[in-house]
């Protein structure tokens, strides 16, 4: 194994109420919801309306933009509400499901090994909007073939589902998704596993499939990390990046013919009674562990990782992507000279806090932003958490500064939110990285569309 | 807490916008944020963020400041006393030296905050803290008997010109709190150089003992004499130099205080040891660099020597770090850091028109700083060519 690499820039967030590994059980889930905001850029077109049947894997809309992507219903059932915002702008689409099961049967790929036929059928039956492309973050185009696909086998983030746990009884279904996958590219399938991975000896390793190993602090788990390491992304070039978790969809797909999302999702964090895991489908209303499983009233929802997530205190739907959900204490309260205290109990990047002296201990840490908003002051601190050779606060003024030339030449197609979400955590001027990031992405991705 | 809270709750509505105090909102909200770390939660990105704040942030450089400031008040009486001949008395001192600077401070505070409040109620921004600390810094590098209108201009320019003109903390390009001196210093020279100003009470003259000398131990290297003494004539050991019993600004004396503080800046992460180190390497090259040339008694002057006198210790640890005007990338850090000191001794000792380099070469590289930062990016955005040209070819 000399395909270890050693990620030294970062920051573990110890937070409080991590997940036992144990199955507590499945969810009963009377709806779920398909929300586009999980795909940036994407501009929905309806295909069915309210109080309209729809099967599993039966498309419910399409990206108005490139009509071939589809999206299908996870379940069988009827849409129940189309929710839309500001200028109609759909926000959610939410499915009641009934108890007839009825998939669409999608052919079997079995022996197929032309890429054009495993892409369309990815794509007709839902299962494309997993690949996730770079730059930009967004769902790659069927028709492009990417340099290299790279799959994360881990994740690093606080809180984060355990793959290894969740994965160990699918092993035969990542192989068998591998087997399909490593048809798409002409350049490598990178696996990027923790360094301590024991599911790693069990995926096959066949033609273009090569194996990496991470260990260091969050964000060594990201595809943007290992993309960086391994073999950096240059401008013109594309690469597709998925999750490990993805991979048992696929497969569970390419063996059945049938598009069924499943999940197994981490509930953790300090609000949560009993954290553990649970089986659901992706998109699964969640208000009954939500009930059941949440301290106080106080706390926030959040799908996703505290990171990156998203807020669904009220919608109560799990994202389409995510394999963990957090309950964390809001933190809507004024603290008394908080900025004066010496701190044990504030976890903080910086050493400012005597809670540097208690490296091993847990904390639980609310939502509240602990500072208001500045101007750039202090300098060197978003590079101490990014293992991505770039330099992020420059790039963030760049962007602030809509800067479209300075923004290519300072790698902003080696990045996407998730990234530079360390970098928003420890930001002493709470500058909103993330959605400046994504700005700076749409700007580009508009300029050279 | 709970009443504070409470009649904050109750005041508030007059200060936010419709109140009949809305044109205070602003000094409303320092005050409040002050008190109270605010109930504002997450909306967007990052769901929990950092404790790690600016307020946090200042406090600390100012709590690194203070051993320097106590240093400087003490300094400040013994020096006077000295210079009158009575026999000084720790509290003696520390009483002569409060009453000389807490008018300073009050000045500055005052004409600083009220401008940094006035451009954040028009700027609509909340009050900045940086203010908080160029404030703190302000009266530790001027001589401690500076008129107080004097100062008050130095400072209204330094905050109006060297920083509310860019756009405020953040945006400025020198540090301000050097470019209140630097304004003293060309405005109003007779204030600060010469022998008499660093001793507080000899400009005015009353009760000094013949044939004293208010002379700094740099204007005595720069006459050609580098066998260093106090205004009586004594002579001053490197031990004197390394604690400071030796005239000069306010804070900059005592480096034993200043390296309290330098070691609160760098345990915590305020304060950049990378700026640090490379100042110090940069000023010991220049000293032995001179020290190897040697052609007067200055340049003779032992290399360790220099990084006790002035305001270079001062400069490295509270100036040259921070953290708006140094360079911004950590290889750039580096050179910038070891420029200021390079420069700052180059300065001192071959050039006659200026006794200290320290101010000057800061105020320099912070302007060549952005040109740093552009060279070392620059690179970055090399390799990201390269690469792309090697797949191409």
């Amino acid at each position: 194994m000399n395909n270890i690499i050693k990620i030294r820039k970062g920051l573990d967030i110890k937070l409080a109420g991590k997940a036992e590994k144990s199955i507590i059980g499945e969810i009963n889930f009377e709806s779920v919801s398909i929300r586009p905001a999980d795909f940036p850029g994407l501009i929905p077109k309806l295909l069915k309306k309210e109080e309209d049947e729809v099967k599993a894997g039966e498309v419910v809309f399409i990206d108005k933009y490139r009509p071939e992507i589809v999206f299908t219903s996870p379940v069988s059932g009827k849409i129940m509400s189309v929710i839309r915002g500001e200028k109609r702008k759909i926000l959610e689409i939410i499915i009641q499901k009934n108890d007839l099961n009825d998939f669409v049967n999608f052919p079997l790929l079995a022996d197929e090994k032309s890429p054009e036929k495993i892409k369309e059928l990815f794509v007709n039956s839902g299962i494309w909007p997993l690949f996730k492309q770079r730059p930009y973050g967004i769902i790659p185009d069927p028709k492009d073939t990417p340099r290299d696909i790279f799959i994360s086998f881990f994740d690093s983030a606080p809180l984060a589902a355990d793959y290894e746990f969740i994965l160990k009884n699918n092993i035969e279904e990542i192989n068998l998704a591998l087997s399909k996958i490593t048809k798409l590219t002409n350049g490598n399938v990178f696996l990027c596993f923790h360094n301590n991975s024991v599911l790693a000896k069990d995926i096959i390793e066949i033609d273009n499939i090569n194996k990496y190993y991470f260990k260091g602090p969050h964000p060594s788990g990201l595809s943007g990390v290992h993309i960086n390491k391994i073999k950096p992304i240059n401008k013109g070039e594309i690469i597709w990046t998925l999750k490990a978790t993805d991979l048992t969809i696929i497969g569970n797909f390419i063996k059945t013919g049938k598009y069924y999302p499943e999940r197994i999702i981490s509930f953790a964090g300090s609000e949560v009674k009993n954290p553990g895991y649970y089986k659901t489908i992706a998109g699964a209303n969640l208000s009954e562990i939500i009930k059941e499983n949440v301290k106080s009233q106080n706390a926030r929802i959040i799908s996703g990782n505290v990171l990156t997530g998203t807020n669904i205190t009220e919608r109560q739907f799990l994202g389409f992507f995510d394999n963990l959900v957090c309950a964390i204490p809001e933190g809507n309260k004024y603290e008394f000279l908080g900025w004066l205290k010496p701190g044990i109990n504030k976890f903080s990047a910086s050493a400012t806090f005597l809670s540097k002296l208690f490296p091993k201990k847990e904390y639980e840490i609310d939502t509240n932003l602990h500072g208001g908003k500045r101007a750039y002051v202090v300098t060197g601190q978003y590079e101490k958490v990014c293992p991505i050779d770039i330099y992020p606060q420059i790039l963030i003024k760049a962007i602030l500064a809509e800067d479209i030339d300075k923004m290519e030449q300072l790698g902003i197609y080696e990045v996407i939110e998730e990234d530079l979400a360390l970098c928003e955590y420890v930001c002493t001027s709470k500058i909103e990285v993330q959605s400046i990031l994504r700005k700076g992405l749409d700007l580009v991705r508009k300029e050279f569309a | 807490m709970n009443f504070l809270r409470k009649t904050l709750d109750k005041v508030k509505p007059n200060f936010e916008k419709g109140g009949k105090f809305y044109f205070l909102h602003s000094t409303f909200d320092a005050m409040e944020t002050f008190l109270f770390v605010p109930n504002k939660v997450t909306r967007t990105g990052a769901h929990i963020r950092d404790f790690m704040d600016m307020k946090r942030n200042m406090i600390v450089v100012f709590i690194a400041l203070l051993p320097a400031l106590f240093f400087g008040i003490w300094n400040t009486g013994y020096h006077h006393f000295l210079s009158i001949g009575e026999d000084p008395t720790f509290w003696g001192n520390v009483l002569y030296g409060l009453k000389k600077i807490i008018p300073l401070y009050i000045v500055v505070y005052a004409v600083g905050g009220a401008i940094e409040v006035a451009f954040a109620q028009i700027r609509k921004h909340e009050v900045n803290e940086g203010l908080f600390v160029t404030g703190m810094l302000i009266p530790l590098i001027v001589p401690a008997d500076i008129p107080l209108w004097m100062l008050a201009i130095a400072t209204a320019f330094a905050i109006l010109i060297g920083k509310e003109i860019f756009g405020g903390t953040g945006m400025n390009i020198l540090n301000p709190a050097l470019t209140a001196r630097a304004f003293l210093f060309f405005a109003y020279p007779a204030w600060m150089s010469g022998d008499k100003v660093w001793i507080s009470g000899m400009m005015s003259g009353e009760n000094i003992i013949d044939g004293f000398s208010g002379a700094t131990l740099l204007s005595q290297a720069a006459a050609g004499s580098t066998n260093f003494v106090n205004g009586l004539g004594e002579s001053l050991s490197v031990s004197d130099m390394f604690w400071g019993f030796i005239p000069g600004s306010v804070g900059e004396t005592s480096v034993a205080a200043i390296l309290i503080g330098a070691f609160i800046l760098i345990i915590t992460g305020v304060g950049s040891w990378k700026i640090m180190l490379s100042t110090l390497i940069g000023g010991i090259t220049m000293g032995l660099l001179l020290n190897i040339l040697e052609v007067n008694p200055y340049m003779a002057l032992p290399w360790y020597e220099h990084l006790l006198l002035g305001g270079f210790a001062f400069g490295l640890v509270f100036m040259a770090t921070d953290p708006v005007t140094a360079a911004q990338t950590e290889r750039g850090k580096y050179i910038y850091g070891f420029l200021i000191g390079f420069l700052a001794i180059l300065i001192r000792v071959l050039n006659p028109a200026y006794p200290e380099g320290m101010m000057l070469a800061i105020l320099l590289m912070n302007v060549f700083a952005p040109l740093i930062d552009y060279m070392v990016i620059q690179s970055n955005i090399k390799k990201r060519i390269k690469r792309l040209q090697k797949i191409n070819s």
